[in-house]
């Protein structure tokens, strides 16, 4: 009897010094599933588990009451202003990391290595097809103009990849003038601000609206097929063009991961980060979750670079992370969801 | 705005109110008051909505009802219109749509409690009233209606708190409640003492709530006679007025369970036809029963004793315990959740204080991001439905029965130990499956919560959601669908209302 309880405490402190050998640790705000083809590659290639949990509000406040013994390695988001904000609450600690340093582009980490991007996508217009006539200039503010009253499909206002808009367009234009394009885009709405950026592709495809905005990369999952047959007609009756701002670029977000401050296994946390972004995690993020890679050179898919040249906007990300709140703010100011 | 999203919330309630009230209300007195061919089985089957979420029902409608979905497809087939353009209906994202699907599964919580009261309690009255030659509309009217106000304020109690905290189908629906804004405020502003003011401003209206339902139940004992409540006479129903009444009776039953779960098992069918069975189903199936399975057990022991605490420890510390218990069920999932961060991770604090001042190492954490961080949200959220089950248990046993008890020489301990448990089974599992479903369908408290490389049904199907492919979490969906069906079923063998009918001449 002693004899098997010893066996059974041996083998729960081998599990558990099994485990903690190499591991890390991922919260994310991104769901798992879209990332599980890059987290078993790195298994496969360094033997190092991944635990994951999806933790998609409340990240941060989650990490911070672990505190010191917290289990977070890797905190990732998919969204400038989430990644940011881990970075103002101090629960990320600098990387120095020749390899993250020079596989991503300097706007698109911190400078003091606190986030890291490791994938972009573009805030792009989805147009009815068979209605294709001078779109192809259209930039952000013109979705305003009153031509479109009633054919204007959004998400709700304060889905973070639209308040990162507005965000952005605050930072451009500043608050009356943005305040003014919010109540124009309202005006202009077909239905009620709601669902995913693909009911925006769905709803132009039943005549419910004429345009709308949508992320890249959902026009590559629903045109691959992958989510079947009816997502492919959704994303094949749309046409897609790359808007701008007035005499700039394209309004880009990210996806990116930042190491946490109190990380317990920060050395296969930095392998991880740097694994992210090598040559083939970047060919990963491209082939199965249509997304722009952040290295120079890194392939671009077919289906997105069938939409066009991209030319990313050149207010610097972190910029329209501090402009959010009041991005949100000014959704609730207008009414933009009621 | 708070304005806004106050005026979205209160109409949202209101309407809930209505259709929940009525096809809850009006459909226990079907089923009660009347005979029919088919009636054993509306019987049980009215219950069924209570075993889908409200969330699953609002994205199984959205693709129902989507122009582009079968039933527009269809109409315009049958119509022979081309576009999806020509024909406009009215769109589903919008608040009478959610009121009314949210009332379509939100109605059991009445149907249950008001059914429980006509069939065990009002039969002597209501044979009375019918003797003295009142016809049916008038009995209902007079003696039924005002006879279940309790039931009917206890289970809209219930309903409307679902209503409040729903934030799937508000979302998908685009209602902006205040339990969204208290997501976008804290989520996009990070600002938690903002989300909190208006998580103030909902509390507040849950307080109107339960001061509407104590008023609603106000002022009525339910003590029996200690003989066995007799069920009453029903009413026979011929030919066509039985065709209609079964008919009226299975029009909820279709709509807030048959067609969503038909659409589940269509798509989920075609999905695993194509893509294979999702890999981790069965450990996402075994987590929500493990969590919700301890959850419900510790709810039900502590709603036990909390609903005897007044025979325990006397009727004022007692009531406090009673109203305490319930606190949680007020809160928004989501809020309670982040309340509860500090608290486990000050007691993670002192516990691994202890152990190195005793023992010189630090263990593990034990309390935030592991299984009972879940299990206490669950049981703090959950703790006043099973009260109240009890509650409502012990008040329907006869009053005698606690007197005899402790004329036995038992304390009110012993009394209820011994002599009121056994009498309380069927108020017990009625609590139990009550929690147990709430448990399983939970998402923000289990999103925040949940220990590491655990995902439950929800979860999963929340992940697909987040990610825009609500479709591919068809079979989740189906599968808490088939969770929610388990308790049900045991609760149509446990609750005597339902086991009853087997000793009845068939009805």
């Amino acid at each position: 009897m002693s004899a098997r309880v010893s066996f059974a405490v041996a083998w729960m402190l081998s599990l558990g010094t099994m485990a903690s050998a190499a591991e890390v640790n991922l919260y994310t705000t991104r769901e798992p599933g879209l990332i599980r083809p890059l987290l078993d590659a790195f298994t496969a290639k360094t033997g190092v588990t991944v635990n994951t949990v999806f933790v998609e509000k409340g990240l941060a406040e989650r990490v911070a009451a672990e505190g010191e013994r917290a289990k977070a390695d890797v905190l990732m988001t998919v969204d400038i202003g989430n990644l940011v904000d881990i970075v103002d609450r101090g629960l990320a600690q600098p990387v120095k990391s020749a390899t993250l340093d020079s596989a991503v582009p300097a706007a698109l980490r911190d400078a003091e290595g606190r986030w890291f991007a490791l994938s972009t996508r573009a805030r792009v217009l989805y147009a009815d097809a068979k209605d294709f006539a001078d779109l192809k200039s259209i930039r952000y503010e013109d979705l305003a103009d009153p031509k479109w009253k009633g054919k204007l499909c959004l998400r709700s206002g304060q889905h973070p990849y639209n308040t990162a808009l507005i965000a952005h367009h605050l930072v451009k234009h500043g608050p009356e003038k943005t305040e003014a394009w919010l109540r124009g885009l309202k005006a202009n709405l077909a239905r009620k601000p709601a669902g995913g950026d693909r009911d925006v592709a769905r709803d132009i495809v039943a005549e419910t609206c004429e345009i709308g905005l949508g992320n890249s990369y959902y026009v590559g999952l629903m045109r691959s097929g992958r989510g079947g047959p009816d997502q492919q007609k959704w994303g094949e009756g749309i046409k897609v063009v790359l808007p701008t701002f007035e005499g700039g670029g394209t309004h880009v977000n990210v996806s990116g991961a930042a190491v946490s401050k109190n990380a317990p296994n920060r050395e296969e946390a930095v392998k991880l980060l740097e694994y992210l972004v090598s040559d083939e995690a970047q060919g990963i993020y491209a082939k199965t979750d249509y997304e722009y890679p952040v290295k120079a050179g890194a392939p671009v898919d077919p289906l997105l670079t069938s939409l066009g040249t991209l030319t990313i906007d050149t207010v610097p990300l972190t910029e329209i992370a501090r402009n959010r709140k009041a991005a949100s703010l000014l959704v609730d100011k207008v009414g933009f969801d009621h | 705005m708070l304005p806004d999203a106050l005026t979205q919330t209160v109409l949202l309630l209101a309407g809930v109110a209505i259709v929940a009230g009525v096809v809850g209300t009006g459909c226990a007195w079907l089923v009660s008051a009347y005979a029919f061919p088919g009636r054993r089985l509306l019987d049980v089957a009215l219950l069924l909505p209570l075993a889908v979420p409200t969330y699953i029902v609002a994205f199984a409608y959205l693709d129902l009802m989507h122009p582009l979905g079968p039933v527009q497809s269809g109409l315009r087939a049958l119509l022979g219109l081309s576009g999806p353009g020509d024909l406009r209906l009215p769109d589903i994202r919008s608040l009478p749509a959610c009121v009314l699907l949210l009332g379509l599964v939100l109605y059991p919580y009445v149907y249950l409690p008001t059914r429980a009261l006509f069939r065990m309690q009002a039969a002597t009255l209501l044979e009375a009233a019918r003797s003295l030659g009142a016809g049916p509309g008038r009995v209902f009217r007079s003696v039924a209606l005002p006879l279940a106000r309790p039931a009917i304020a206890l289970g809209l109690g219930l309903a409307l708190m679902e209503a409040l905290n729903d934030i799937g189908a508000a979302e998908f629906l685009g209602v902006r409640t205040l339990t969204v804004q208290v997501y976008a405020t804290w989520v996009n502003r990070t600002d938690l003492p903002g989300a909190a003011q208006i998580a103030l401003a909902s509390l507040a209206v849950v307080l109107v709530l339960i001061g509407v339902e104590r008023w609603g139940r106000g002022g009525r004992g339910y003590a029996t006679a200690a003989q066995r409540p007799r069920p009453l006479e029903r009413r026979r129903l011929r030919g066509t007025a039985g065709v209609i009444a079964l008919g009226l009776g299975l029009l909820p039953v279709a709509l807030g369970f048959l067609v969503p779960a038909a659409y589940l098992a269509r798509e989920a069918g075609t999905r695993i036809a194509r893509f294979g069975l999702p890999e981790r189903l069965a450990s996402e199936a075994l987590g929500t029963l493990l969590y919700a399975g301890a959850a419900t057990l510790a709810a039900v022991v502590l709603g036990l004793f909390a609903a005897a605490s007044p025979a325990l420890v006397g009727r004022r510390w007692g009531g406090l315990l009673v109203r305490l218990a319930g606190l949680g069920y007020a809160l928004p999932g989501a809020v309670l959740a982040i309340g509860l961060l500090t608290p486990l991770a000050l007691a993670d604090f002192g516990l691994s204080s202890l152990t190195r001042a005793l023992f010189g190492t630090t263990p593990a954490l034990v309390g935030l991001g592991t299984g009972t961080a879940l299990v206490l949200a669950y049981v703090i959220r959950f703790l006043g439905v099973s009260t109240g089950a009890c509650e409502a248990g012990l008040a329907r046993l006869p009053r005698s029965l606690g007197d005899a008890g402790r004329t036995l020489g038992r304390g009110a301990f012993g009394a209820l130990m011994r002599v009121q448990l056994p009498q309380l089974w069927p108020a017990l599992a009625s609590g139990a499956v009550l929690v147990f479903v709430d448990c399983a369908k939970e998402l923000p408290a289990t999103l925040l919560l949940r220990p590491l490389n655990v995902e439950t049904l929800a979860t999963h199907l929340y992940g697909e959601a987040a990610r825009g492919t609500y479709e591919d979490g068809a079979a989740a969906a189906l599968l808490i669908v088939l969770v929610g069906l388990v308790p049900v079923a045991m609760l149509m063998r446990l609750d005597p209302a339902f086991r009853m009918r087997s000793r009845l001449p068939s009805a």
